[in-house]
């Protein structure tokens, strides 16, 4: 544990809990006040991984499926970025964990019936850890849109669920990841959830050609910030110095 | 005019929608070969010191019905107060655990050791508690709650003392049932709401 409290978080920055254009959520949201309180111990450590904990295909959703067999069906792309803190430093050696639906827009699972059938060589699953700088990078298949039981005819828009963990519980994040030029993310209740424009925008990964690679993928930038740790310089060192 | 304020505020939170077992918990959805480690399958190892507990419970929607897709995620000091990673912790204590509710009996279980009281910085100490967080599909942000324990003293816990009203007290403290088992319901809202966490 190093560093000071949490940095609160701004929860307008975050999606209101009860929103009635997202009917599951209205009655899963707490209707009394959270109760805010600086951060702990408990808040400030977290679980830590490590590279013994994943496989050498974790992070390559289109072949991690198959054991490194075959390539799974859809848009190759890498999906790379940075993971920081509120102060704009990178998160060494943080699990970013990711889900999808296939390039038709199913999911594998149990619970998903959609008509779009299963790619049998894609489960639709990656981890990795970030680099010293807070660099990730997955492999992929860009994922399909689908329609989902809410209003009269919703459509989640194409994206990716990510998991963030930073480096202490306090910072724990799940969050999802859409993709430039898609028309369905101003008509997603889900994004909308969302009240601040500007915070749904920065969940919208830019096309980064500069890591396109030429005649095999394109590539999409994404970027997270976690929760910082607030730093004192009368009562500790700051990090760094 | 005054300086541009540089600063990154935090990524906005998203549900993590009802699939979330396939990227977290790959077996609970029926894909055991997505991963060949799955992460926080238990928060301790052989050898834990501390006493076994099990908590078990169910997670309840307004309406009071069971929520069977929730993922709950643990994390949690060793049996003398100190976490992972902590100087003089407990190395078969890893804290953290991840689990899901089983469909048969609609509770999830969480088997683990009775964590100790954590020292504050900055003087006293918190009661022994897990930290829960809470994700599933309508849950906006993952909702953060602790379980502390009916049968340990919890009189002087810096959080717990900021309860209001006083009777909500009670949403936070498992219940015991003999034998190191304990129940602990959550509840997202209505009659007996828990106190969901800020911190």
């Amino acid at each position: 544990m190093s560093g000071g409290r949490l940095i609160p978080r701004d929860r307008d920055a975050h999606p209101v809990a009860h929103d009635l254009n997202y009917k599951t959520s209205v009655t899963r949201s707490p209707s009394m006040p959270l109760l805010s309180l600086e951060s702990t111990p408990t808040e400030e450590s977290g679980p830590r991984f490590g590279h013994s904990d994943l496989g050498p295909l974790d992070h390559d959703l289109i072949r991690n499926w198959t054991g490194g067999k075959e390539n799974a069906v859809g848009e190759r792309i890498l999906v790379h970025g940075r993971v920081l803190d509120e102060q704009g430093r990178g998160l060494p050696g943080s699990l970013v964990e990711v889900w999808q639906a296939n390039a038709g827009g199913r999911y594998r699972h149990k619970m998903d019936g959609y008509l779009a059938p299963l790619d049998p060589h894609f489960g639709g699953a990656g981890r990795c850890l970030t680099d010293e700088s807070g660099q990730y990078a997955f492999m992929t298949i860009k994922p399909g849109a689908y329609p989902w039981p809410n209003r009269g005819n919703d459509w989640r828009p194409a994206h990716i669920h990510f998991s963030l963990f930073g480096a202490s519980f306090g910072q724990r994040l799940i969050t999802q990841m859409y993709f430039e030029g898609d028309p369905l993310i101003d008509r997603c209740p889900i994004a909308h959830t969302i009240k601040d424009r500007s915070q749904i925008d920065r969940l919208v990964a830019p096309l980064d050609m500069s890591r396109s690679r030429p005649l095999d993928h394109l590539a999409y930038r994404f970027d997270i910030v976690l929760r910082g740790r607030r730093q004192s310089y009368f009562e500790n060192r700051p990090e760094g110095l | 005019m005054v300086q541009k304020l540089v600063t990154h505020s935090e990524t906005a939170s998203q549900t993590a929608g009802p699939y979330v077992h396939i990227g977290l918990m790959p077996t609970h959805a029926g894909n055991s070969s997505t991963f060949e480690t799955e992460l926080g399958v238990s928060p301790i190892l052989g050898g834990a010191k501390g006493s076994p507990i099990e908590i078990s419970g169910q997670v309840l929607d307004a309406t009071g019905n069971p929520m069977l897709d929730a993922v709950i995620e643990s994390w949690q000091a060793d049996a003398q107060g100190l976490f992972p990673g902590q100087q003089g912790a407990d190395r078969n204590v890893k804290g953290f655990c991840r689990f899901a509710i089983d469909p048969q009996t609609e509770r999830f279980t969480l088997k683990t050791i009775k964590p100790g009281p954590v020292a504050l910085p900055e003087g006293g100490e918190q009661s022994p508690h897990i930290a829960l967080w809470i994700v599933a599909r309508g849950i906006n942000i993952g909702l953060s709650t602790r379980v502390y324990f009916e049968d340990a003293d919890v009189d002087q816990d810096p959080v717990l003392r900021r309860v209001q009203p006083r009777e909500r007290l009670q949403t936070l403290k498992a219940k015991p049932l003999g034998g190191g088992a304990y129940n602990f319901d959550v509840r997202l809202q209505g009659p007996n709401e828990t106190v969901f966490l800020d911190m």
